[in-house]
């Protein structure tokens, strides 16, 4: 039943209105008095010793400021790793320092050893030219195995390319082996996971300005998560105290994980607005974020899945090398491991896993989460080995899944790889997907494909992922150096409006309308009377920010804490002012009443005397109505789905069209249905992206040669075809109080191998024994392996 | 990237090594060259302009020649630097042999490039190498000697052996 207000309303965009008539307000529009422009010198090498760099005929060009180089910043900190990775032999993981602008070495095409500060950006431009730097080039380091083997490496003083080798679940690896040793069948699949450049839309950028008479520094920056670039700068980074530095990350035009992470640029602005005494912008081109904004994916894999003979599965293993590229990016330790690790046992009930990562330092941009973040990297290898597997038994794929399924009456339910899920229902999606795309209707739309001379193909994906991140105990315990919980602030104004202040960042998910239907519902009062402030460390108590669909799950819970803490307060002030036990107060529509009588105030009522206490119980009661809570969520949540995909391949040219695209996803409770189906189709377009077009390519000198939309292929409208998107078979998250589970990164996990299993599919069904392509299977890829 | 190929240059074998040597024909010989000064002991600096797709740069490069077994052969590296359009560098093995009163000249060149040159021109760059080795060496002949039609030469580029025939008719 759908409803016009509140939770599960579909309720309009309020954020579209400034989006759509260009008023919403980005770093890049913000100008400060007195501004001045930094333009950084970057490495045209992959690998190369800096020998020395002359910055004096820099220094003399006209409206020159200031110019840095590495030598400026050797004596502070160093950009960290949040996640701290033992290997299976129980050494930590290698972490080189990560300095604010290259020292000693450059290590990848891109990596910034130079920054000019001028009055006007062209100037800084020009004047970055005039840097006379003698970087003798060094063989650069980009194939994994290669850097695993030889023995030239990214960082000297750690004398090995491997980060870490990691094992998981390493007690179980014996088992494993064993298992796959006496299965039944085994089947083996080595893929590559492609590299992806995020392509926000806006680019990144950042203001540092220092107040010289107070001693604090101001950085508006392009973040998914203001407070935790304050904490890196502070406590890592160039030790400014918190309370002297307030970060603001205002309208920000997409990040897909790319603007979590701290950037030198950062650093660089603030400290640079400190020497010169006036603020300092950065904006990067496209090309600067094509070749330093962190990449995505990029992982190699083998995998083996074994089976009896009736098709259960007995165990998953896998063996996988992760690019971290040249430094160690925020999250980047975390993203192949225990993002990626613990969900490899899908949606299933097979009694073992084992997962190797060894992690390789290669002199390519640092790679980190990007939507999705090592859960699309774990449905990719699970999903493609689960239908090869089905093809040599010659079972039916939705079968095979649903043979393994774990049932509805397991939750909780132990995963093999680690986790404990909490709610859901495999089968059910798959029904419901089986009915929404049709699935019995495929054969004669194979037929009608035939007829026009094209290969129909159908793909099947079952995903899990873990979203809501995290535990603070649980991720502590792993390694995490961060703890995950998020916190709101209500504050409810003397006429009864309401501001609520959200540790997490929005970006394109749309807070500044679910959040108030949240509140609205709780408090049964209009959403319009609700803002939600976000982005301004200043304004908000803290937050962990935006990543990892943790939004609503997280932040949202802390919403809901502070609610619940404003409800409590005004019921003592409603039963003050009704001369009432507050036990005896019921809230519904906006008014408190005393239950069995018809005596009641507004809430507005009782937020004004909140504020004008007369005839008020001071002793008992403070005035104001203003609540704060921390959530810290007691376990991931367990978003899960069944997709679909109908492909054409054209087998004159390779050409794959996706004709039909259905995702049926448990997100839990849905909230805002209309913001749901546009992040499930934002998500379905980048997997799509990512399985039929995109692609990141360094040649072997560590150029990237796909650094411009020249080379490197987005998807367009023209890729897609109509989504059909179900959420209707959602089970509730268990332990968070709105049951919600996230939504924003599960079309970029469940597509990519549905579109792979639908292509694989349709060369089989043209007799061509194809088994596997990797993405993106372009015609190229398609026809080579057709012949 | 690599390419190989040779040319008959219709001079004598001493005639063409000590043109190879020779700043001035160098700076004729190298298309966009702007400037060339040096000598062969100590290496060349040269100005080169040229446009590669979108990105049109000066490269400022010092080229050195080694390996040197005159009359026969010798190794030529250079290096250009174009600022923000990135960078090129690269080396030819040359090898002179003698054909009677004409010279066969075979070359290897390996070249690579960086930066924005790599990043935008990447698609182009194998066809941006093979002509401007072609302009160089076609201009080679032109000036060293009147170009000599041989069965390994791919007629690449139309300009020079036009000019050669008019050359050839005048002379």
């Amino acid at each position: 039943m759908p409803k016009d207000t509140g939770i599960g309303a579909a309720t309009v965009r309020r954020e579209d209105v400034r989006f759509l008539t260009g008023t919403g307000e980005y770093t890049d529009d913000i100008q400060l008095a007195k501004q001045t422009y930094a333009v950084f010198a970057r490495s045209t090498v992959a690998h190369g010793t800096i020998k020395s760099i002359d910055t004096s005929a820099a220094e003399a060009m006209p409206g020159v400021l200031a110019v840095f180089t590495g030598e400026d910043f050797v004596e502070v900190g160093g950009n960290p790793a949040g996640w701290l990775i033992n290997s299976r032999d129980g050494e930590p993981m290698k972490e080189p320092k990560r300095p604010v602008l290259a020292h000693g070495k450059v290590r990848h095409v891109g990596d910034a050893y130079a920054a000019v500060i001028a009055e006007t950006a062209q100037q800084a431009r020009d004047a970055v030219e005039a840097i006379e730097a003698d970087i003798e080039e060094l063989d650069a380091i980009v194939d994994m195995n290669a850097a695993l083997s030889g023995s030239n490496f990214v960082h000297d003083e750690i004398g090995t390319n491997q980060c870490f080798d990691w094992g998981w679940i390493e007690d179980n690896r014996e088992a494993t082996d064993n298992a796959i040793k006496n299965a039944h069948h085994v089947t083996t699949l080595e893929l590559v996971n492609n590299r992806l450049v995020p392509n926000a839309m806006e680019p990144r950028a950042s203001i540092g300005s220092y107040k010289a008479s107070t001693g604090e520094y101001t950085l508006h920056t392009t973040s998914q998560n203001p407070h935790l670039t304050r904490l890196l700068i502070s406590a890592f980074v160039l030790g400014i105290p918190e309370n002297m530095l307030t970060v603001i990350a205002p309208d920000v035009g997409g990040g897909f994980g790319s603007k979590i992470y701290h950037y030198g640029e950062e650093a660089l602005v603030l400290a640079a607005a400190k020497k010169i005494g006036r603020p300092v912008k950065w904006t990067a081109d496209r090309t600067e974020s094509f070749l330093t904004d962190a990449h995505g994916r990029d992982h190699v894999t083998k995998i083996e899945l074994a089976l009896d003979k009736d098709g259960k599965f007995l165990a998953f293993r896998t063996d996988t090398k992760a690019n971290v590229g040249a430094y160690l990016s925020n999250f980047s330790t975390a993203t192949p491991t225990f993002l990626h690790g613990t969900l490899m046992a899908g949606n299933y009930t097979v009694p073992l896993v084992y997962v190797n990562v060894k992690a390789v330092f290669t002199n390519t941009a640092p790679v980190d989460a990007y939507r999705g973040a090592g859960r699309p990297e774990a449905t990719y290898s699970i999903e493609r080995v689960i239908d090869k597997a089905a093809r040599e038994l010659g079972m039916d794929p939705i079968e095979l899944r649903r043979k393994n399924f774990v049932k509805p009456d397991q939750y909780p339910f132990a995963s093999a790889a680690g986790l404990e899920y909490d709610a859901g229902n495999y089968d059910a999606l798959m029904d419901k997907m089986e009915e929404v795309a049709d699935v019995a209707g495929f054969e004669a739309r194979r037929k009608e494909s035939e007829a026009k001379g094209l290969l129909r193909g159908f793909g099947v994906n079952a995903y899990i992922e873990a979203c809501g991140i995290a535990p603070s105990n649980l991720v502590g315990v792993l390694g995490s150096r961060v703890g995950l919980y998020d916190a709101a602030t209500v504050r409810v104004n003397a006429t009864g409006n309401l501001s609520v202040m959200v540790g997490a960042h929005s970006h394109g998910q749309g807070h500044e309308t679910a959040f108030p239907q949240v509140v609205a519902e709780m408090l049964g009062i209009d959403p319009g009377v609700i803002d939600i402030v976000h982005g301004d460390t200043s304004k908000i108590p803290f937050g962990m920010g935006t990543y990892g669909s943790r939004s609503l799950a997280v932040c949202g819970s802390a919403v809901v804490r502070a609610t619940e803490k404003i409800i409590n307060k005004a019921k003592k002030i409603a039963g003050h002012m009704l001369e009432a036990s507050e036990h005896d107060i019921t809230l519904a529509d906006g008014v408190f009443s005393v239950s069995g009588t018809d005596k009641s105030v507004t809430f507005g009522e009782v937020a004004l005397k909140a504020y004008i206490p007369h005839e008020y119980p001071l002793e008992d009661i403070e005035p104001g109505l203003e609540e704060t809570a921390f959530y810290d969520p007691a376990n991931f949540t367990y978003p899960s789905g069944a997709y679909a995909c109908e492909v054409e391949v054209d087998p004159e040219t390779g050409k794959v069209t996706v004709d039909r695209m259905t995702a049926v996803d448990d997100f839990g409770n849905v909230i805002n249905p209309m913001i749901v189906t546009g992040q499930v189709h934002g998500g379905l377009a980048q997997g799509i992206g990512q399985a039929l077009v995109e692609n990141t390519t360094y040649d072997e000198n560590g150029q990237l040669l796909s650094a411009s939309y020249m080379d490197y292929t987005m998807p367009r409208a023209d890729d897609m075809p109509m989504f059909a998107v179900d959420h209707s078979q959602g089970t509730p998250c268990t332990h968070n109080p709105l049951g919600v589970k996230g939504c924003g990164e599960a079309g970029a996990i469940g597509s990519p191998p549905t579109v792979v299993n639908a292509v694989i599919d349709a060369l089989q069904s043209g007799g061509k024994d194809v088994k596997h392509i990797d993405m993106p299977v372009s015609p190229a890829r398609v026809w080579e392996a057709m012949q | 990237m690599n390419l190989s190929d040779s040319r008959v240059i219709d001079a004598e074998r001493d005639q063409v090594w000590a043109a190879i040597l020779d700043p001035d024909v160098l700076k004729l010989c190298v298309p966009g060259c702007q400037e060339m000064a040096g000598t062969p002991e100590d290496g060349f600096t040269a100005t080169v302009v040229q446009k590669v797709g979108p990105v049109k740069a000066t490269f400022k490069g010092a080229v050195t020649l080694s390996d040197m077994q005159a009359p026969e052969s010798l190794t030529i590296s250079g290096e250009g630097k174009g600022g923000a359009a990135g960078f090129a560098k690269g080396g030819a093995n040359v090898r002179l042999e003698a054909q009677g009163a004409q010279t066969v000249l075979h070359y290897e060149v390996e070249a690579k490039v960086g930066g924005k040159l790599a990043q935008l021109g990447s698609r182009i760059i194998d066809g941006f190498a093979k002509k401007m080795a072609d302009q160089f060496f076609n201009n080679f002949q032109e000036h060293v000697g009147a170009p000599v039609p041989a069965e390994d030469t791919e007629p690449e580029s139309e300009d020079a052996p036009k000019k050669g025939w008019l050359k050839r008719l005048v002379s």
